[in-house]
């Protein structure tokens, strides 16, 4: 439970300064790597089943393995966390850029790309200022620039900062900005990075805390990650705790040996709901994620074993609302959150998030109608027609398909508070 | 390309049927061709899909089950099934309509798109009774102008983007874009940079809701009061397809149609410059149409009858006898064009007959060269271009050749001075006015005034690599390759450019020219004799004699003076100087380069007869004006650059007391005493079917069974299709187009001659003239040609006429600061032939040691065509010096 | 005539000189360009535009769709409190509607002083120390009323000022390396490890 990866160097101030970096390891494992062949790494990366930390939970080996046939011209940081609640790749771009940096040129390498981009989002003004400053070192040191430690392999790292979009996390939205455009994500097919990605060449996207992983998995072994965890869940995560919790922040946790309740209630990690308060509804992974009731609190914080239960671990974000809270408020602020987002291309997502978030705001707020509470539903269905799980979508990306989740979990779960909520002319239950 | 010639068959299952589909087509498209119409209104025929509206949205069937995909973004693969009609489609159809109803306005009953619109049709086809929203809509300030010509209305966009990508893909500058994000997208042109493509006009033409609605129709009519008539744009040479409009005989608008030609785009001075006609519908003024026929009476021109103007006219003819010089016709019609060549060289018996006014090529070029269509630029291994700006003077080829470049095809451009073209060149060589021979030359691989080139002050214009690329680019020998070429520079003997031409010709004996010249008849004009030393049917005058000789009465045997010939002969008294002038539609006191010789000319001529359609600066100066039809008013038949012969049909009726072209010169023969034998437009087809060779086997009824894309000539050598269905999303506004199959097989179609003689005429081509070495002190000069000039229709439109711009000269920077003047200084820049103050302007991209000047715009102190002053149609080049003031 | 300051545009150059196509550049120019004139002027636009080569159109076609780029001028502290569901469950409201009284602005508004520009954001990713507020970019760490107050105070004194730096969130970005590898070597180079990865691939056959 206590084994840290990424999480190492957690305890110094200094973290983030080579000084501190080098002399807990910093550019080891690149250095092994640079040792191997490139196909080596890759295997190393697939014996570790390293699932994408991203959201999305795409083996990173396997991702890579696409582009093994055809060769890439690109990797791609994806470094624009903005899902709500979502903080853990802050604190690894914050607290640990050579972590990162060493974990992309390992990335790079296994590829044999000579260009890479770090995109973080831009409100990150310190973290551009720290990757910024670890690049810089980082080639001074010999770690990047032309024949990287006497290898013989070259590349060139860039970080590019985003303007304030959630779209952008979307890799071929992310791709969209980075070309200096909106950010409108790609149809896919044909769009897939792998295929066609920046500038129309074929890219890798890999998630910060993806990559951040690399230099142990090559200093120690795939196998030894694949140790940790359990089936196609290995190795440790970060989980992003917010909300009614006494403690809430990052935690790296081995994954699927805890469960949501571990992280929650352990007293080294959530310590428990706020005031002793019961749980009422949980936000797993992300608001694109179907809600957790307290029944739920024994799954295992798995990938495989979130979606048996129809939902996601997603980013790894986990939001605990207690007995005190309003669900129809919850599904209002997550629902504005994706309208204010929606990049406005394709007609259900650009119309239906607003409608929806009109319509949840005169149930929250006063003016709500018995007929809304239904319309909801046939809107959401319009996005994501059946409200099946994982859905289905009339839209370009899933971001649509995403915005029924919130609405449909807590209409399915508490449909007397949304009926209250007509009766009263509005919310009753403070906020 | 070549090798992608050969469709590939796709079968799949469209609603229980099979269904075929080309390689390549997009699912909407395919289940179109096949009767099955899928909603859309981000998809448009002629652009790139974006699959973002989701209104085209079908299910299709996959190993999990069915999923909806729009359609217009999937190509359909063998055994693919697919439905368009199933439960699932129609819930997503409601769905999107909804959607997009939710913020939009209910403003239909004040808006222009009201009952052609996609949006109204859609809804009612395929869309939900009732709407559920009851919120509030966004609201934005509304309209709002993005142009002069243009305005936007954020309220109602739909947020498809067809407007924006028309800007970026087709227009190729992209003015106006999408702003914001979510439901607050809205389109915006840059605050200080408005919607000035000239293109703009097809926008709203597009757009499938009233968002972007344009400022000469705004409120003028509801379509449902218009009438239509298909007809053929006369504006420029390349002769667009249109829909014209109008109600109680007043011309409302003019809508592009899809077509082979021209892809349903118009230009805005196609598209507006209807307003030449019959005026704005919104404005006082009335267009200075001429409405009577006129005498020249004490000095001052007042209105008479035609039969007072005939005998006049005629009197003076006859005392002239052959002594005439006839100027112009090229924007008259075909059947116009060999009334007055018959009238002029087979009844009065001169041949100084010429429709070209020193400003385009000669005709033995025309003839001549091997010929291209339009649509070979779909399928060229490469373009090589030698011309003015085409985005100026034949917009929508450079959207064709747009298309061309985006498909990969290499353009070579050779030109006087960077414009559209040369953003999307492959490689792109700057020469200098005189110079274009000699880089011909080097394309050709013959080095021998390379050095001359090299030794000018200012260096040499190009970059040797883009010498280097441009040579690789061309095939071998030409297989494929287009070339256009155009009078590149009205300040330069228009011989350079054919010389250039002709060399061309002769190193890549496979290629194929279209020859870019502007005027919207010059093709038909050249082609129906209006030029001396040839009869109609591009037949020379010896070829002719027997041709001619049972049905003309006489034929001439020597060739006669040109525009230029004449107007000098007259200027400086020379014998065999025409003393009666006839101008056909002409205005050579504005549009002859030569503003000096064509003041002198005109003033020295015994009689001056004019046949115009609009009052203008050598209307003026007349001894008799005869009020003439211009477009959308006449009947018959027009001729593009490419040789396509299309039909023009009467919108409205003339005005006043004007005749149709055809009808003067009949008329004037009567008062001559001769008889022209013809008294129908359909009688003068069959005669040029008959005796002219170029058009053998064009009949009427030929035309009338094909498209409105007409047929090229020689009949045959292209394939002729009948009338295609139009999709009503794609150029909302039109009212359907019949389809109509052809009737006939190819293969049965009548023979046209096929194009002979080439060689013999590209050899009498003259060879370039050495140029004058470079003075140290002096720029040489380009003038070319603007879209919005000081022309009749341009004048004569109140929407176009404040887009013309002042004269001013563009220069490099480093000619300026030899002067110690700031870019805007008046300065005064003086030829041989005269001098001329105008603003001159700082331009990094103008080649080093030349100037560039528009022709036909106005100075603060001289009216007219301030360019014409400067140049003297004697000098091969011009050059000027650039003085303070 | 560059609307820049001969120092930015050289970073500006710079900064287009990273990327394999010069549009890429568009948005970091844009954050320059704030970080010199507080927001997106017309002039930095079109200078950006010629720059990257594009027009002025897409310039601000694609700034207006982010959040951090504004076309309008802002004050000079700008105050981003966030209220998406973590801080909303925090009392993120609570502390906007609190910062609209103690500022006397509306929410996206700018105090009259030119001080202040308060914006309601969406997640800023720092949820265990919620409501989160930022100023310049720059998280604050204010979650109470009290300490919000504090802080603006201090800045409307003129204090804080190494803290939080002017707006313009590259302000202190500083890279010292251009591209290291040229593209004729990132090609040489790639050709190389194909090579070698084919003759890899042969040998493990």
């Amino acid at each position: 439970m206590s084994t840290t990866i990424v999480t190492a160097r957690r305890a110094f101030d200094d973290s983030f300064t080579i000084e501190r970096a080098l002399a807990t390891g910093a550019y080891e494992g690149l250095k092994k790597a640079l040792s191997m062949t490139p196909e080596a790494v890759c295997a190393e990366v697939d014996a570790a089943s390293l699932l994408g930390r991203g959201g999305a939970g795409f083996p990173a080996g396997r991702k890579w393995s696409m582009l093994r046939k055809n060769p890439t011209t690109y990797l791609v940081i994806n470094g624009d966390e903005s899902e709500p609640a979502t903080f853990k790749d802050h604190y690894l771009i914050e607290r640990d850029p050579h972590q990162l940096v060493e974990g992309v040129i390992i990335a790079a390498y296994a590829l044999q790309v000579t260009q890479a981009f770090i995109f973080i989002r831009g409100e990150f003004a310190l973290g551009l200022e720290r990757v910024t400053q670890a690049i810089n070192e980082a080639y001074a040191h010999g770690a990047l620039g032309r024949n990287i430690f006497g290898s013989g392999f070259s590349l060139d790292l860039v970080v590019h900062p985003g303007a304030g979009a959630y779209i952008c996390g979307e890799e071929t939205a992310l791709l969209e900005s980075l070309e200096g455009k909106r950010g409108f994500p790609r149809i896919k097919p044909p769009f897939f990075p792998a295929a066609i990605g920046l500038y129309g060449e074929p890219t890798v996207v890999n998630n910060v805390e993806t990559v951040s992983n690399l230099p142990w998995i090559v200093s120690n072994g795939g196998a030894a990650f694949a140790a940790l965890g359990e089936g196609r869940s290995t190795g440790t995560r970060l989980f992003a705790l917010s909300g009614d919790v006494e403690h809430p922040g990052v935690f790296e946790v081995e994954m699927v040996k805890s469960t949501f309740r571990d992280l929650i209630e352990r007293p080294e990690l959530g310590g428990g709901v706020r005031g002793g308060k019961a749980v009422k509804a949980i936000i797993p992974g992300g608001v694109s994620a179907p809600w957790f009731f307290p029944e739920d609190l024994d799954t295992p914080l798995g990938q495989d074993e979130v979606a048996a239960k129809n939902s996601m671990l997603g980013s790894g974000s986990i939001v605990v609302m207690d007995e005190t809270r309003c669900m129809v408020r919850a599904a209002w602020r997550i629902t504005k959150f994706f309208s204010r987002e929606s990049c406005g291309q394709c007609t259900p997502c650009r119309e239906g998030s607003g409608w929806l978030e009109r319509v949840l705001y005169r149930l929250e707020h006063g003016g709500g109608r018995m007929e809304d509470v239904d319309l909801l539903l046939d809107l959401c269905d319009n996005i994501a027609p059946g409200l099946t799980w994982p859905p289905q979508q009339t839209t370009i990306c899933v971001l649509g398909p995403s915005i029924p989740s919130s609405i449909h979990s807590a209409i399915s779960r508490f449909r007397e508070e949304f009926i209250a909520h007509v009766h009263d002319g509005g919310c009753r239950h403070g906020r | 390309m070549a090798d992608d010639a050969t469709p590939v068959t796709i079968r799949f299952t469209l609603d229980g049927r099979e269904v075929e589909a080309n390689k390549g087509e997009m699912l909407i498209a395919a289940a179109e061709r096949s009767g099955t119409y899928i909603p859309r209104f981000c998809y448009h025929p002629r652009m790139e899909p974006v699959g973002v509206c989701r209104m085209c949205l079908v299910e299709v069937e996959g190993p999990r089950g069915t999923t909806l995909m729009p359609s217009c973004y999937i190509a359909p693969s063998d055994g693919m099934v697919v439905r368009t009609d199933s439960e699932k489609v129609k819930k997503a159809q409601d769905g999107v309509l909804e959607f997009l109803l939710a913020n939009h306005p209910l403003d239909c009953p004040v808006c222009d798109k009201g009952g052609e619109c996609p949006l109204q049709d859609q809804t009612l086809a395929y869309g939900p009774g009732e709407s559920r929203f009851i919120e509030e809509k966004r609201h934005f300030e509304k309209p709002v102008p993005i142009s002069d010509l243009v305005l936007l209305d954020r309220e109602r966009c739909i947020q498809c983007s067809r407007c924006t990508r028309f800007a970026a893909e087709v227009a190729g500058e992209a003015q106006i874009t999408f702003s914001g994000r979510g439901d607050l997208v809205e389109v915006a042109p840059f605050p200080t940079e408005p919607f000035t493509s000239h293109f703009s006009g097809n926008t709203v033409q597009i757009c499938p809701v009233g968002a972007l609605t344009a400022k000469p129709y705004r409120f003028a009519a509801r379509p449902w009061d218009l009438d239509q008539a298909e007809s053929t744009c006369t504006g420029c040479s390349v002769g667009c397809r249109v829909a014209v409009q109008s109600s109680q005989d007043r011309l409302t608008r003019v809508l592009g149609v899809d077509g082979e030609v021209s892809h349903g785009w118009l230009c805005d001075k196609g598209r507006f410059g209807f307003e030449a006609v019959t005026g704005a519908h919104d404005a006082d003024s009335e267009p200075g149409r001429v409405t009577s026929p006129m005498l020249k009476k004490n000095g001052e021109l007042v209105p008479v009858t035609w039969s007072e103007a005939l005998s006049a006219a005629a009197a003076a003819l006859s005392t002239a006898g052959s002594a005439v010089g006839v100027i112009g016709g090229a924007q008259f019609t075909n059947e116009g064009a060999y009334a007055w060549a018959k009238l002029a060289k087979g009844i009065i018996g001169t041949d100084s007959v010429d429709a070209q006014l020193n400003d385009g090529l000669p005709a033995a070029l025309v003839f001549g060269l091997p010929a291209a269509t339009i649509l070979d630029l779909d399928t060229a291994s490469a373009v090589l271009t030698i011309t003015g700006d085409l985005s100026e003077e034949l917009p929508v080829l450079f959207l064709r050749l747009r298309e061309a470049a985006h498909r990969g095809t290499p353009i070579v451009q050779i030109h006087q001075h960077p414009d559209s073209v040369t953003s999307i060149a492959h490689s792109a060589l700057a020469v200098r006015s005189g110079d274009t021979d000699a880089v011909v030359r080097m394309l050709c691989g013959d080095d021998v005034q390379a050095a001359q080139l090299r030794n000018h002050p200012e260096g040499l214009s190009f970059d040797p690599a883009a010498l280097e690329a441009a040579k690789a680019a061309l095939p071998h020998g030409g297989k494929g390759l287009v070339v256009i070429v155009g009078r590149e520079n009205l300040a330069e003997d228009g011989t350079l450019t054919a010389a250039a031409a002709k060399r061309i010709a002769a190193a890549f004996p496979e290629a194929t020219f279209l020859v870019g010249l502007r005027r919207a008849n010059v093709r038909g004009a050249l082609d129906l004799g209006l030029t001396p030393g040839f009869l109609p049917g591009r037949v020379t005058l010896a070829e002719g004699q027997s041709r001619y000789a049972g049905t003309w009465a006489t034929i001439p045997s020597a060739t006669g003076l040109s525009t230029v010939e004449q107007l000098r002969a007259l200027a400086t008294g020379a014998a065999g100087a025409p003393s009666v002038l006839v101008l056909l539609g002409a205005d050579p006191l504005t549009d002859l380069p030569d503003g000096a010789l064509a003041a002198a000319g005109l003033a020295k001529a015994t009689t001056t007869i004019v046949v115009s359609g609009h009052h203008t600066a050598t209307t003026a100066q007349a001894d008799i004006v005869l009020p003439v039809t211009v477009a959308n008013e006449r009947t018959g038949t027009t001729t593009n650059v490419e040789g396509r012969v299309s039909v023009l049909a009467p919108a409205v009726a003339a005005p006043g007391q004007a005749w149709s072209d055809w009808t003067i010169a009949a008329a004037l023969a009567d008062a001559l005493g001769a008889d022209l034998g013809l008294e129908t437009v359909d009688a003068f087809a069959a005669e040029i079917a008959a005796l002219a060779p170029s058009h053998r086997g064009l009949s009427a009824q030929l035309l009338a069974g094909a498209s409105g894309d007409g047929i090229i000539i020689p009949v045959g050598s292209s394939p002729i299709h009948g009338a295609q269905p139009l999709d009503p999303t794609a150029f909302p506004g039109v009212k359907a187009v019949t389809a109509r199959p052809l009737g006939m097989e190819q293969a049965s179609l009548p023979e046209g001659a096929p194009a002979s003689g080439g060689a013999a005429l590209l050899a009498a081509i003259p060879e370039a003239v050495s140029m004058p070495g470079p003075d140290g002190y002096a720029l040489r000069l380009t003038v070319q040609r603007r879209l919005y000039d000081g022309g009749a229709t341009v004048t004569n439109s109140p929407s176009l006429a404040p887009l013309v711009d002042g004269a001013t000269v563009k220069v490099h920077p480093s000619a300026l600061d030899r002067l110690g003047v700031a870019s805007g200084t008046v300065v005064r820049l003086r030829s041989a032939a005269a001098h001329l103050d105008l603003p001159a302007i700082s331009d990094k991209t103008v080649i080093k040691g030349t100037a560039v000047l528009s022709f036909n715009h106005a100075t603060a102190d001289h009216a007219g065509n301030a360019a014409a002053s400067l140049i003297d149609a004697s000098a091969v080049v011009t050059d000027v010096r650039m003085e303070t003031r | 005539m560059s609307h820049f300051s001969p120092a930015l545009r050289a970073k500006a150059e710079a900064t287009v000189a990273l990327y394999p196509k010069k549009r890429s550049a568009l948005i970091p120019l844009c954050h320059l360009a704030q970080g010199q004139d507080g927001y997106l002027t017309e002039a930095a636009m079109v200078e950006i535009g010629e720059l990257c080569e594009v027009t002025a159109a897409e310039v601000r076609g694609t700034a207006t769709f982010y959040d951090m780029l504004h076309t309008d001028p802002v004050g000079k502290y700008v105050v981003g409190i966030c209220t998406n569901i973590a801080c909303m469950l925090a009392g993120g409201d609570d502390l906007l509607e609190h910062a609209e009284q103690r500022l006397g602005c509306a929410v996206g508004g700018t105090t009259t002083d030119g001080l202040f520009t308060l914006e309601e954001t969406e997640c800023l990713a720092d949820c265990d120390i919620a409501p989160c507020v930022q100023v310049n970019h720059r998280f604050v760490r204010t979650t109470t009323p009290e300490a919000l107050d504090a802080l603006l105070d201090e800045l409307a004194a003129g204090g804080r000022v190494d803290e939080i730096p002017s707006h313009g969130t590259l302000i202190r970005v500083e890279r010292t390396v251009g591209l290291q590898v040229p593209k004729d070597v990132i090609a040489e180079e790639r050709a190389a490890a194909g090579a070698a990865q084919a003759v890899r691939m042969e040998g493990s056959k």
